[in-house]
């Protein structure tokens, strides 16, 4: 985040109506805070309401607010991946999930189950949980890609 | 399992417990296949020599999983693989016949072609524009279309197809592109929102999704639902799909504004998935309601063959010409599917797979006479023989393949058409199908005399060769069909059978339910 914030202060010439201190200032600890809320979605919505495409939603929304405060390139540098890179993986985990039943000997997109004990915690790990990460990587990097392509037209 | 504290009975009335066996695994394979290798593609688009070196190898090995895949299909009979091992009819089937398996075979083989060709026909901006990812995404979408049994299944892959197909349509952005794209989202969405419509209907009516279930109860239906309406919707959206007359002005309207490696593969494979799905509904899960409306698809059918080789005549651009010709032979299937008995579906079948091989080398064909010419013109297009003769001697031969002589593989189907036509009474079917094969005999004589005999005004000609990524995929398909042509009994006997399984869906019934189907 201090880099992102020193790299806007660089940045010389007029700033626009969004473009407040207090916003430039909020934003990247809101933008955290949506990201975690959005995997907090994720993960809940095998059982209760929530799950990939909603989360990825919020995390695309926090992706987009970012860029409106601080600037594209700051969320490009920030993601590391470009968008549509996401998108794509996230296609490729999700068809990878239902190819794993391929070795149970059931058919495909058959949920598999796996409970590992981790430092004392049953964890409930499955590939309708590798799916729905698939849905919000592929949802989260194709919505932010339209957001950023739109912000980006405006900084011109 | 989490579900281990169910008693075993209950859990066998809503799942499948039998482990499945390998090969079944080919029924979801293509789809999956084309999903996984476009997704790694976007991931690796900026680095284009990695793409080629993918893309040809996964295609040829989507050729193999498909050529597999009928192998199966043929031993065996139609084989269902239910996703996440929830039963039919709520569990979503994928269920391949020999119709699916077919035309899944011939989608895999043009795009492999089209692969092929693309390495000298798409640039490298093109390219980075994600050519191969959308085409993998594309065939992905169709293949998934050909495969699977269940109607709202079918709708999401006619989604899948549509939204790739508009990015390979405006590869490259030019203004030409953006215009017929435009004429061609608008159509094809209204036919896909009418194919919505239609499910949303048929899900009241019937309870289910599951078209063998469908083809189960429609009989037991009779007169309490409104199978007429809902049969009308579907062959609505289906001949829009499939560029019928009077709602086909969208497709010479967009065709030649694509690459040709993407109008070739347009007209070779969109316009099929209409067909398939027209075959597969009205033929296969209403055949009562497809009798009762045989005149209607009759009249449509004769329209189109007419309009569409008139058409053909009357284009100086042999892209458009090529683009009234994939019309045409829309047409004819459309008269099989009129005519509905066995000899005239099978003719139905196999001159779509005729047209899907064929329509793609012609476009390729016409990609290559225009760089050689300079122009897709046939006023300044000249002295192609003299260029090139084995360029024109493929190019002959494609053209009495899309005419309906022998011995091409577009001669057999005809043939069948004409003879079931005339059999069953509907001699104006015949006859429109034999006028419509004299006038595109003409438009292809015309354009051959044109760009091809005709020497140049100037009398000097360069002689010119075909690069590989040219020739490769040209004469393959040229070869296919002209192998078919001359040795068409294996795959006439397949679309016999193919044809029967559809008329009579028994054994695809029995795939998908093996203990009966269930009552209500």
């Amino acid at each position: 985040m201090a880099k992102i914030q020193s790299e806007q202060s660089a940045r010389p010439g007029p700033r626009r109506g969004m473009d407040t201190l207090i916003f430039r200032t909020m934003a990247p600890y809101l933008t955290a805070l949506m990201v975690l809320f959005s995997v907090f979605v994720l993960l809940r919505g095998h059982n209760e309401p929530g799950g990939g495409f909603i989360g990825g939603l919020i995390a695309a929304s926090a992706f987009a607010i970012l860029g409106i405060s601080n600037g594209v390139s700051a969320v490009r540098r920030a993601l590391w991946f470009d968008p549509i890179t996401i998108a794509a993986a996230g296609l490729a985990l999700a068809a990878l999930a239902g190819v794993l039943s391929l070795f149970a000997d059931v058919p495909f997109m058959t949920a598999l189950w796996a409970f590992p004990n981790i430092f004392g915690t049953e964890v409930a790990l499955s590939t309708p949980m590798m799916f729905d990460i698939g849905v919000y990587l592929v949802v989260t990097g194709a919505i932010t890609a339209i957001a950023l392509a739109l912000e980006e037209r405006e900084d011109d | 399992m989490a579900a281990s504290s169910i008693p075993l009975e209950a859990l066998e009335k809503s799942m499948v417990l039998a482990p499945v066996p390998a090969e079944h695994w080919l029924v979801i394979a293509p789809p999956v296949w084309c999903m996984l290798v476009g997704a790694i593609l976007i991931m690796v688009r900026k680095r284009m020599g990695l793409q080629s070196w993918l893309s040809i190898p996964a295609l040829g090995g989507l050729v193999l999983i498909d050529a597999a895949l009928l192998a199966v299909v043929i031993r065996e009979g139609p084989i269902t693989m239910v996703m996440g091992r929830w039963l039919p009819p709520f569990g979503i089937a994928f269920t391949v016949d020999l119709t699916g398996a077919l035309f899944n075979l011939a989608c895999g083989i043009a795009a492999l072609a089209g692969g092929i060709a693309a390495l000298g026909d798409i640039d490298r901006t093109r390219r980075t524009y994600g050519f191969f990812p959308f085409l993998f995404l594309m065939v992905g979408g169709v293949s998934g279309a050909f495969l699977t049994g269940d109607i709202f299944n079918l709708y999401v892959w006619f989604e899948v197809l549509l939204i790739s197909s508009f990015g390979l349509l405006i590869l490259g952005s030019e203004r030409e592109q953006l215009d017929g794209a435009t004429k061609y989202a608008i159509l094809n969405l209204i036919g896909t929102t009418l194919f919505l419509i239609a499910v949303g209907i048929l899900y009241a009516v019937f309870g289910t999704l599951n078209m063998a279930d469908i083809a189960a109860k429609a009989p037991t239906l009779g007169h309490d639902a409104p199978m007429m309406t809902l049969s009308l919707v579907f062959i609505a959206a289906f001949m829009m799909k499939a560029a019928a007359f009077p709602v086909n002005f969208w497709l010479p309207a967009s065709y030649h504004t694509p690459r040709i490696v993407v109008a070739g593969l347009f007209a070779g494979l969109l316009t099929k998935v209409g067909v398939y799905a027209l075959i597969r509904v009205m033929v296969m899960m209403f055949p009562e309601e497809g009798n009762a409306y045989s005149i209607v698809i009759g009249v449509v059918a004769v329209l189109t063959m007419l309009t569409g080789s008139l058409g053909a005549i009357a284009q100086s651009d042999i892209r458009r010409m090529l683009g009234y010709m994939v019309i045409t032979g829309i047409g004819i299937i459309l008269s099989g599917v009129a005519l509905g008995a066995q000899t005239a579906i099978s003719g139905a079948l196999f001159y779509s797979l005729h047209s899907m091989i064929v329509m793609l080398a012609l476009y390729l064909m016409a990609g290559i006479a225009g760089r050689m010419g300079g122009s897709f013109s046939l006023h300044e297009l000249s002295g192609l023989y003299a260029k090139s003769p084995l360029f024109a001697a493929l190019t002959l031969a494609l053209f009495f393949s899309v005419s309906g002589l022998p011995p091409f593989s577009g001669f057999w189907p005809k043939a069948m058409l004409v003879k079931a036509a005339f059999d069953f009474g509907a001699w104006w079917q015949g006859a429109a199908i034999l006028v419509s094969g004299l006038l595109t005999t003409i438009a292809a004589t015309r354009a051959f005399a044109l760009g091809w005999w005709r020497m140049p005004a100037s009398g000097a000609v360069v002689p010119a060769r075909m690069t590989a990524a040219e020739l490769i995929p040209l004469a393959g398909l040229t070869l296919l069909s002209v192998g078919v042509g001359i040795y068409p009994e294996p795959l006439l006997a397949l679309a016999q059978t193919a044809a029967s399984g559809l008329l009579e869906p028994v054994a695809y019934l029995h795939s998908v339910f093996p203990s009966g189907v269930p009552t209500p």
